[in-house]
């Protein structure tokens, strides 16, 4: 066993305990700090998977990103120190229910497949050459859905500044 | 990296992905749904990047739909929170069952 390979199982084990505390602890404060932990454990992974440009990404977006929001959120909405109350028995049996019935299936089905790794030479998966498709227009480029997603990306930012301003009283 | 199987990853991000399910359908407060709903994105991004580096490792289109899909992650959710701080406003709650002025 090679040290990547037992840092891959640690970072496996720390996002999936740390993504069941998230979803189970009952302080919403925590919650979002477990996701934080989830989300760099998986930033991790990427870095071992040789994925530098994703990883960083995920950092920047996630962490820095899409959590602090969420905890500025929670600023907003909640006072501190107050728990949240237990879920309700029918919901908790049905989620559980649920979730043990897909994950049966999906691992049913995964385990029985058997994936060939591909034998090409593997490409350069450098922001040099991320960037150049994704920029292109000719072959097999990304130009046109960089475009919408700007396009969506604004959208979303004066639409949620229009959907949380706060409307004058007449 | 070549080591670890491949269906150990997708082992993980099933788990990910079902744990976030869990969360979804237990939690009734808007805001730890939004963080179950961030747990299954990120689960179907770890789907992306291995079978991006394990089955075709000759090509980018892995990357490119994780990029997408953390970018439509971003987008969605300011708008939830947009829309969770104003339901705040009026109902001072953010919990699931008590905003239900449409039902009736």
């Amino acid at each position: 066993m090679s040290a990547e390979t037992v840092i891959f199982y640690i970072l496996a084990l720390m996002a999936t305990a740390f993504g069941a505390l998230t979803v189970t602890t009952r302080m919403i404060f925590r919650s979002a700090i477990y996701l934080l932990f989830t989300m760099v454990s998986i930033a991790g992974i990427y870095f071992l998977m040789n994925m530098e440009f994703i990883a960083g990404l995920q950092i920047l977006i996630y962490v820095g990103g899409i959590v602090v929001l969420i905890i500025f959120s929670i600023f907003l909405t909640h006072q501190s120190g107050k728990k949240l109350p237990a879920p309700k028995r029918k919901n908790l049996v049905g989620g559980a229910l649920i979730a043990a019935a897909g994950m049966a299936l999906t691992l049913g089905v995964l385990l029985a497949h058997p994936f060939t790794p591909a034998s090409q030479a593997p490409i350069d998966a450098s922001v040099k050459t991320i960037g150049i498709q994704m920029l292109d227009y000719t072959n097999h480029g990304y130009a046109l859905l960089f475009e919408v997603i700007s396009f969506l990306l604004l959208a979303a930012l004066v639409g949620s500044i229009a959907i949380a301003i706060k409307e004058k009283k007449e | 990296m070549e080591m670890i199987p491949l269906a150990h990853i997708l082992v993980l991000s099933t788990m990910l992905f079902f744990i976030g399910v869990f969360g979804f359908f237990t939690r009734r407060n808007m805001i730890t749904m939004l963080m179950s709903i961030e747990l299954i994105l990120n689960s179907v991004n770890i789907n992306f990047i291995a079978f991006n580096k394990y089955l075709y490792p000759d090509q980018l289109e892995g990357v490119f739909f994780t990029l997408f899909v953390i970018a439509i992650a971003a987008a969605e959710v300011t708008v939830a929170i947009a829309i969770i701080i104003n339901l705040y406003r009026k109902f001072s709650t953010v919990d699931m069952d008590e905003a239900d002025t449409l039902k009736h």
